[in-house]
């Protein structure tokens, strides 16, 4: 069986960013398994413009950015298989894999770390009526007929879900010749970026259709024609307000699933609101030595903050295995809550004895607030208050927890993260 | 001149193309689509029935309890995944309990083997997702799960293996009577044949018709379906259906041989035989009336919803025979639930009919065997290793969610009556069946369609027909 | 005075900006949370541009790459982004690409080149 220090099972924006750290960190022997025919993930078929403001200081399209980090990969001589599928991993991490010229083969990991990033959520798991003629696609498939084949996947087309990879396929599909007649988001906001509604949508003249969904699919062999209606606050289509678009294509863009079927497989506890690992201040999920970071972990806006947090969880997992592979299991841990907006928080608990100087605790909103305080409260103790003008769903939040927080309450027994009242 | 002509291939043309080529006669199956199951045998709840339901002295009740015996041996001779998993009728108020009696009373006189009423207790000992209110059940144990598409596919290419001719695409648009044969007119031109079997599903009635002054009608019944993830595929065991009471028809909840759960059908008469489509109120109802029967179903894991239509005879009855009137033609009609539990009964019916009548004799060289794909996942690491040194493309993975290889895939396009589409390979591998829905497959899947059947990949279509799913090269319209 | 209302898109926060104009000339910015939003804001009323990104053929790839995408080396004024999309149409560069490799010089005489934004073998 081969040995590791550290597997990293995903070759994308967070499985290169941790491996690069964790090497740095001192942690050299690491291997990544790709599934792809290269690195980068997903960034490869994002060839749109935007990434990498935070990392670089500069504005990237998602292949140049990828770039960027299969370099540092590489420069620094860090191991990788491509083309090379997890089958499984086990508790006690042991990860099996296969590949065209070396079949199956295992390799026993000190630390893994979880990179397999996010897939979209199928038409299915939406429930829409109709047929299920050819045309419709998610719009990330779309993105990689597109982009990666050059293939027109439709004409004229309506896009459902205005996450980000719907706005930039609207735009997409339109600069190569395609007539995108309208976007219909189900919520009364968007999901995706401002900016993207602005370059994306409002640039071409497309027009956004909130709190509107598709309510029949037409066409038995390919689309010929969708319908949308109105919805009401439940979310329900309100009769009489259909209306009929000539089409051959539907793209969806009704969000991202963490995929962890490898992690759910050797048992790691998912957090029900992420579909994600829970994990605590290292990243760790609930399997000592099993690392999460990424779109795996909770689904991201932006591949800089997927960078930053897989760089921590290299940067723990190299920490786990120079401690010879021993986590404190008697450890104090302080459980995060949230209440009044946050739907969850990453971290879901912290050691405050194994936390860095700053920990970055990232969640996500569940409606449209404004003018509003993001706050923090250590007990009854409010650490952190500051005023966000805008918060929404489709935009990750952060707020920075120091040591000195921790050392101010030592007898701390839960950290609420809350919205509250400017 | 054939001997015989089976119009549809659905699973009773192939099941009766599959018996028939036990014998020495020149048969050629017929079918409109692009491949064999694209019909009502494509949609259903892909249950074999104990065969309890129909009621006792028809023939359905007759060849349901044949079909179900007769599967799990078919099973095994042609390698589809069938599982006898044993289902409940629930009883869901008292005031039901006598005809959950009348039930078991009439599944005893169809001869069906194991039948036992439990009591609320045995019932959530052996399906503790049952709603707690449920009073008693009808106990199946002979009850059945099959793969419909698997066992279509299998009896096709055993029908095939053995000498039976099929023909995609063509749809019969005729049939008039010659001297001793019938003219089968076709979008390809005519072909003549002594026989004709009508085994064409929710057309049926269209066949019969052409040929026949007595007339027959069959609605298409429309049924929604939800598939769950297999995530959850252990939520129940058994195929856990509803008595018919006051609460109405009720829905099923089963597992599948893939080990997800399918909740369904509804049941809508519709007037176009090819409205295969879902609508918002059935798939509301499938989620309000699984409830009654099951606690807590797990609808936010649907992974997919479908329709499908059941070929509905006013008389409620299959109807196969040589029609009265029409000399030579074999009808195979009204092959509604249980149709699919039954598929195997009616092959052997009619391959015998036909063999009286033309005085058939053996073939001698059938083989009534089929290996089906080699799936990889049932093998052990070294077998597996071995394997993908021999044959690269078994390490490949190109459904993630399902974990079909690349081998697996080229298998599906390559064996006899090979997959040309993508619901093809879907149908013979289940790439692209699983969670995401062929999200990340699908232009992979594609890819290698067009390289093994040496055509653009614009040229490769989900279902066949007009079902194209690249319309063009990027920029070409600018 | 005019008063414009626009999504600031030189990074992902989108901030809503106020732009105050007299006779075409702006005189007052405002809701911006760095320099590059009143750098934006400030050209978005007078000479909006864009970048444009988008794919062009590649022949000959050992990776079987049959695209390669590339973007506009600066931005282009945005009423000219159809002209850049059609100018792309029909160009085939051969393999090997680096990053940063011109795939089109002064793409529909705007000035700007168009880049290969990743390397191709």
């Amino acid at each position: 069986m081969l040995q590791y220090d550290i597997v990293i099972i995903g070759g994308g924006p967070a499985g290169l960013a941790a491996a690069v750290a964790a090497y740095d960190a001192g942690s050299t022997n690491i291997l990544i398994l790709e599934r792809d025919v290269q690195l980068g993930g997903i960034l490869n078929q994002c060839i749109h413009n935007g990434f990498g403001l935070h990392t670089f200081k500069e504005e990237l399209t998602g292949p140049e950015y990828a770039a960027r980090f299969a370099d540092q990969v590489k420069e620094r001589g860090i191991e990788y298989r491509l083309s090379t599928m997890v089958m499984d991993i086990s508790k006690d991490r042991v990860v099996t894999a296969m590949n065209r010229t070396e079949g199956m083969f295992q390799i026993q990991a000190g630390a893994v770390i979880l990179a397999m990033g996010c897939r979209e959520r199928a038409r299915g798991a939406l429930n829409i009526p109709g047929y299920r003629p050819a045309g419709i696609y998610s719009a990330g498939t779309a993105q990689r007929l597109v982009n990666c084949e050059g293939f027109m996947p439709g004409r004229r087309v309506v896009i459902l879900g205005s996450g980000d990879i719907g706005l930039i396929m609207a735009r997409r599909m339109t600069l190569e010749g395609a007539k995108v007649l309208v976007v219909a988001e189900l919520m009364p906001y968007s999901g995706g970026l401002k900016r993207n509604i602005v370059q994306c949508l409002d640039d071409f003249g497309i027009p956004l259709k909130l709190s509107h969904t598709v309510v029949d699919i037409e066409g038995k062999e390919r689309v010929t024609g969708i319908t949308l209606a109105e919805v009401d606050s439940h979310n329900k289509p309100i009769p009489g307000t259909e209306e009929h678009y000539d089409c051959d294509t539907l793209l969806l863009s009704c969000g991202l699933i963490p995929e962890n079927e490898l992690s759910r497989g050797m048992g790691v506890e998912l957090n029900p609101v992420t579909n994600g690992p829970a994990v605590n201040e290292s990243l760790e999920t609930s399997i000592p030595g099993v690392f999460a970071a990424g779109n795996v972990l909770h689904v991201h806006d932006l591949v800089d903050y997927v960078s930053e947090e897989a760089a921590a969880a290299g940067r723990a997992a190299a920490a786990y295995v120079a401690a010879g592979g021993k986590s404190d299991a008697d450890v104090r841990r302080v459980p995060l809550v949230c209440s009044d907006g946050p739907r969850y928080t990453v971290p879901c608990t912290i050691a405050p004895d194994q936390m860095p100087e700053k920990l970055t605790v990232r969640f996500r909103v569940g409606s449209v607030m404004k003018d509003r305080y993001v706050s923090v409260y250590f007990g009854s103790d409010r650490v952190i208050h500051r005023k966000r003008p805008v918060m929404a769903p489709g935009e990750m939040e952060q707020v920075i927890l120091t040591r000195k927080m921790f050392e101010d309450h030592p007898d701390l027994a839960e950290i609420r993260v809350c919205t509250e009242e400017a | 001149m054939y001997d015989i002509v089976i119009i549809g291939a659905g699973v009773s043309g192939c099941a009766i193309a599959r018996e028939l080529s036990r014998y020495q006669a020149k048969v050629l199956v017929v079918e409109r689509a692009e491949d064999v199951c694209c019909g009502t045998s494509k949609a259903n709840s892909a249950i074999v029935h104990a065969g309890y339901d129909a009621a006792h002295g028809s023939l359905m009740a007759r060849l349901n309890v044949e079909g179900s015996r007769r599967m799990e041996a078919l099973s095994k001779e042609l390698d589809f995944e069938y599982k006898r998993n044993g289902s409940l009728v629930v009883c869901l108020d008292k005031e039901d309990l006598p005809g959950l009696q009348k039930l078991y009373e009439n599944g005893v006189a169809n001869g069906v083997e194991g039948l036992e009423i439990v009591d609320a207790e045995r019932l959530h000992e052996l399906e503790p997702n049952v709603t707690d209110t449920a009073v008693a059940a009808l106990w199946a144990p002979t009850g059945g799960i099959v793969c419909p598409f698997g066992l279509t596919i299998a009896l096709a290419e055993n029908a095939y293996t053995n000498g039976v001719e099929f023909r995609f695409n063509t749809e019969v648009t005729g049939l008039t009577p010659a001297e001793d044969h019938w003219e089968v007119q076709t979008e390809n031109g005519v072909i003549d044949t002594k026989y004709v079997v009508n085994a064409a599903g929710v057309y049926a009635d269209v066949f019969h018709n052409m040929v026949s002054a007595k007339k027959i009608h069959i609605t298409p019944r429309r049924g929604d379906y939800c598939l769950l993830d297999r995530s959850v595929g252990g939520f129940v065991t058994h195929t856990v259906f509803q008595q018919p009471g006051k609460y109405g028809k009720g829905v099923l909840v089963s597992p599948t041989v893939h080990g997800n759960i399918i909740v369904g059908p509804t049941a809508i008469d519709i007037e176009d035989r090819e409205g295969n489509n879902t609508t918002a109120a059935g798939l509301g109802e499938l989620t309000e009336k699984a409830q009654k029967s099951v606690k807590n179903l797990p609808m936010r894991q649907v992974i997919t919803s479908f329709a499908g239509l059941r070929a509905h005879e006013d008389g409620h009855e299959f109807i196969i025979g040589e029609v009265e009137d029409a000399p030579r033609f074999i009808d195979c009609a009204g092959i509604e639930s249980p149709g699919l539990s039954s598929a195997p009964a009616i092959g052997v019916m009619v391959a015998e009919m036909l063999r009286d009548k033309m005085g058939l004799a053996e073939n001698p060289n059938f083989v009534g065997t089929r290996k089906g794909i080699l799936r990889p996942s049932e093998l052990s690491l070294e077998e597996r290793n071995e394997l993908i040194h021999k044959e690269p493309a078994y390490g490949n993975i190109i459904c993630r969610c399902e974990m079909v290889t690349e081998g697996e895939i080229l298998d599906a396009i390559h064996r006899p009556l090979g997959a040309k589409s993508l619901d093809g390979v879907k149908r013979r591998t289940r790439a692209g069946m699983g969670r995401c829905q062929a999200g990340f497959c699908s232009p992979r899947t594609l890819e290698i369609l067009a390289r093994e059947w040496g055509v653009p990949q614009s040229e490769i279509t989900k279902s066949g027909g007009h079902s194209k799913l690249i319309v063009g090269e990027s920029k070409d319209s600018l | 005075m005019e008063v414009r209302n626009l999504i600031c898109i030189g990074c992902p926060l989108g901030c809503p900006i106020e732009v105050s104009m007299e006779e075409g000339k702006v005189t007052a910015v405002k809701g911006n949370t760095c320099p590059r939003g009143d750098a934006y804001a400030r050209k978005e009323v007078t000479n909006p541009t864009r970048i444009v990104t988008s794919t062009v053929r590649v022949s000959g790839s050992q990776d079987g790459a049959v695209t390669v995408p590339c973007k506009t080396a600066q931005d282009i004024p945005k009423d000219r982004i159809f002209d850049v999309a059609r100018a792309l149409k029909g160009v085939a560069v051969a393999a090997p690409v680096s990053i940063g490799d011109v795939v089109v010089s002064n793409v529909a005489g705007t000035g700007v080149d168009v880049i290969a934004t990743k390397s191709v073998k």
